[in-house]
C-alpha cells in the first residue's frame, strides 16, 4: 500500500536518539513550526576548543517526520566539526528522511536543521540559505 | 451501526460538486472532511462566476455603459441576497469584505479606535480563532484597552457564571465571540450572551464564520451589533465575505481604508464620506466573488438551511457515535446536540500530522494542527489535533471510511 512511513522513520520516531535536555549546555535554542505550533528544543555541548559537537539533546513535541529528522540529524552531527555541520544542506536532510515531502510537510522535516543552523550560526544564516534557494 | 436517513437526495447534491468526483489518488476517491477550513463549490457558483467573466465583466458603480450597469446590478443584487439570507433590516447594513478576518479588523480599526479608551475591556472567550484574538490585541496596543477571555468549562461550553460576572465587574465596552467553535464545535448561546452584554451597554460582535454556512441566521433575532462571516466556507469563492452592522453603528463609524468608491466628495483640502455600506468598500471590490456568494446563497436557499442543519446534525451524531467505538481516539468538545459538524480529536501515541498524512493516503482530507486556535489548544493540553468537519454533501459512508482509516493509522504506528 503505502510506505510514506518507512520502517526507519517509525523507528526514529519511536526511539528518538538523544532525547532530553543538556544542563549545562553551551547552546540552548527552541525552534517553532508556526504551521502547527510544534516546538523543538536543541541543547548542545561543544568540545573544549569549541570546534566540535561533543553532545546534543532534542526535546519537544512533534510529528513522526520532525522527530525522525531530528533524530537522524543528531546521529549525523555528533562528533563533527562546526565547519562540517555548517555544510549540511536541506537536501542532505531530505536524503536522510528518504521520502518525498509535500510543501506543507517540508517545514516538519526541516525544523531540526533550522534549529541547528539558527542555534549555531544565527537566524541570518538560515535566512541567507532560504534566499539563496529563491534566487 | 445502522445509518440514518438523509434529509435530501444526497446523490443529487453530490452531483452538483465536480471536485467530489475527482480521484484523490489513482483508484482512491476523495473523502473531503476539511469543510471547517473551506467548503467545496457547486456548479451553480462556478458557473455564475464563469458567466460573469464571459458576459458581464466591468467595474462597478462607475461606468455609464451597459456592462458596468449589469456588473453593478449583479454585485448589488448579491448584497440584497445576503440581506435576506441573514434577515438584516436593510441592505445598507451589508458591507462586503474579503471574509471574517477582514470584517473583524475593520470593526477593530474603525469602531474600536473611535470608541475605546485606556482601561476599557474587550471581552472575548477562550475558544476563539486567531482572527478574533489578534485584531483585538493590536487594538489594545493602540488604545490602551485590555482584552479579557471568558473561560470555558471542561466540556467546552462558555462558563455562563464567569461570563456574567466579568460583564458585571469589568468595564466591558465590546463583547466578541464565536457562534460556533471551529475546534470544539460548541454552539454558543449567542442571543443570551448578547442580551447580557447589552444590559451593561456593551456592543456585541459575533464571529459567524462557522455558523452562517450551517444554520439559518437572523441577525435581528440575535440582536447582533456586528456579525461577520466568510463566503468560502459556505459554497462561495474565496475573497467573498460580509460584515453586517446595525445602520446606526456603521453610520457613526469613521471609514477604514480610503480611496475610490468610499467618498462623497474629494477636494485638495479634504474629503467627505459616501453613505454606508460604500463608505467601507474602498477601491474596486471583489465583484465576481460577491456575485458568486449570491449564487451560493441561492443554492443554499433552494436546498433549505433547515435541511442542511438537519443533515449535519445527523452526520455529527453518527460520527461521534462511530468515533466513540475507537478507544484509542479522543474527541474534544460537547455532545452532538450541542455542537456543529466538527470532530477534533487526538489519537494515543500518534501526532495529528501523522494521522492526517495516513488519512490522506486513504483519500481522506482532514486538517491537522492548531486550526488557528493556539490558546485553546494550550488549554486542551495539546499542541495539535486532527479535525474532521462535515458539510451538506458528506455521507455516512464517508464517516465509516474515516473510522476504517483510523485503524490503518493505528496499524501503521503499531499503537
Ligand atoms: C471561527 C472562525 N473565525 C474566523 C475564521 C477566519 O476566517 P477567514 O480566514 O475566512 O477570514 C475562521 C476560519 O478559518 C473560523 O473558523
Amino acid at each position: 500500500m503505502y510506505d510514506f512511513y518507512r520502517e526507519n522513520i517509525l523507528d526514529h520516531d519511536r526511539n528518538m536518539r538523544y532525547r532530553g535536555v543538556l544542563d549545562p549546555a553551551d547552546i540552548d535554542y527552541e525552534a517553532v513550526n508556526p504551521l502547527c505550533g510544534d516546538k523543538l528544543r536543541l541543547t548542545l555541548r561543544l568540545s573544549e576548543d569549541k570546534t566540535h559537537i561533543e553532545a546534543l539533546a532534542w526535546e519537544g513535541e512533534g510529528c513522526a517526520i520532525s522527530k525522525a529528522s531530528a533524530s537522524m540529524l543528531g546521529e549525523m552531527i555528533l562528533g563533527k566539526s562546526l565547519d562540517e555541520v555548517r555544510a549540511i544542506s536541506k537536501q542532505d536532510v531530505f536524503d536522510l528522511i528518504g521520502i518525498p515531502l509535500s510543501m506543507n510537510r517540508v517545514k516538519c522535516g526541516l525544523l531540526s536543521l533550522k534549529a541547528l543552523t539558527v542555534a549555531l550560526y544565527g537566524l541570518g544564516e538560515w535566512e541567507r540559505r532560504e534566499q539563496a534557494e529563491e534566487d | 451501526m445502522t445509518m440514518p436517513d438523509y434529509a435530501y437526495d444526497i446523490d443529487a447534491v453530490r452531483a452538483q460538486f465536480p471536485i467530489l468526483h475527482v480521484e484523490h489518488h489513482p483508484g482512491v476517491p476523495l473523502t473531503y472532511l476539511d469543510n471547517g477550513a473551506s467548503s467545496q463549490k457547486p456548479l451553480a457558483v462556478i458557473e455564475a462566476m464563469d458567466s460573469y467573466y464571459r458576459t458581464t465583466n466591468a467595474n462597478v458603480h462607475r461606468g455609464i455603459h451597459k456592462l458596468s450597469e449589469q456588473a453593478s446590478e449583479a454585485y448589488e443584487g448579491a448584497r440584497v441576497k445576503v440581506r435576506r439570507f441573514i434577515h438584516a433590516a436593510s441592505k445598507r447594513e451589508i458591507v462586503f469584505t474579503r471574509g471574517t478576518t477582514e470584517g473583524i479588523n475593520l470593526v477593530a480599526q474603525t469602531w474600536g479606535r473611535a470608541n475605546l479608551k485606556p482601561g476599557d475591556v474587550i471581552l472575548s472567550t477562550q475558544m476563539e480563532h486567531h482572527a478574533n484574538i489578534v485584531p483585538w490585541q493590536m487594538l489594545a496596543a493602540q488604545t490602551g484597552a485590555v482584552v479579557k477571555f471568558a473561560p470555558i468549562t471542561p466540556d467546552g461550553q462558555i462558563d455562563a457564571d464567569a461570563y456574567a460576572r466579568m460583564l458585571r465587574e469589568l468595564p466591558v465596552k465590546l463583547v466578541t465571540f464565536t457562534m460556533v467553535s471551529n475546534v470544539l464545535g460548541t454552539i454558543t448561546p449567542a442571543a443570551d450572551m448578547a442580551r447580557l452584554a447589552h444590559d451593561v451597554g456593551a456592543v456585541v460582535l459575533m464571529d459567524a464564520a462557522q455558523a452562517v454556512p450551517h444554520m439559518a441566521i437572523d441577525v435581528q433575532a440575535l440582536d447582533a451589533d456586528f456579525l461577520v462571516f466568510s463566503g468560502h466556507k459556505m459554497c462561495a469563492p474565496t475573497g467573498s465575505g460580509v460584515l453586517y452592522g446595525k445602520a446606526a453603528l456603521l453610520d457613526a463609524m469613521p471609514p477604514w481604508m480610503g480611496g475610490g468608491d468610499m467618498i462623497s466628495k474629494v477636494t485638495f483640502e479634504g474629503s467627505t464620506w459616501n453613505d454606508i455600506p460604500f463608505k467601507f468598500e474602498a477601491g474596486t471590490p471583489l465583484i465576481s466573488e460577491q456575485i458568486g456568494l449570491g449564487a451560493a446563497i441561492d443554492y443554499l436557499n433552494a436546498l433549505g438551511m433547515d435541511k442542511v442543519q438537519a443533515h449535519e446534525h445527523a452526520m455529527t451524531r453518527y460520527a461521534l457515535d462511530r468515533l466513540a467505538e475507537l478507544p484509542f481516539v479522543h474527541v474534544y468538545g460537547p455532545d452532538a446536540d450541542k455542537k456543529g459538524a466538527v470532530a477534533a480529536f487526538s489519537m494515543d501515541g500518534v501526532h495529528a500530522h501523522d494521522v492526517a498524512q495516513v488519512l490522506d493516503s486513504q483519500g481522506i482530507a482532514v486538517r491537522a494542527g492548531h486550526h488557528c486556535a493556539q490558546p485553546l489548544h494550550s488549554l486542551l493540553g495539546t499542541a495539535a489535533t486532527a479535525r474532521a468537519s462535515f458539510y451538506l454533501y458528506n455521507t455516512f459512508e464517508e464517516v465509516d471510511r474515516l473510522v476504517d482509516a483510523l485503524y490503518v493509522v493505528k496499524r501503521t504506528f503499531s499503537v
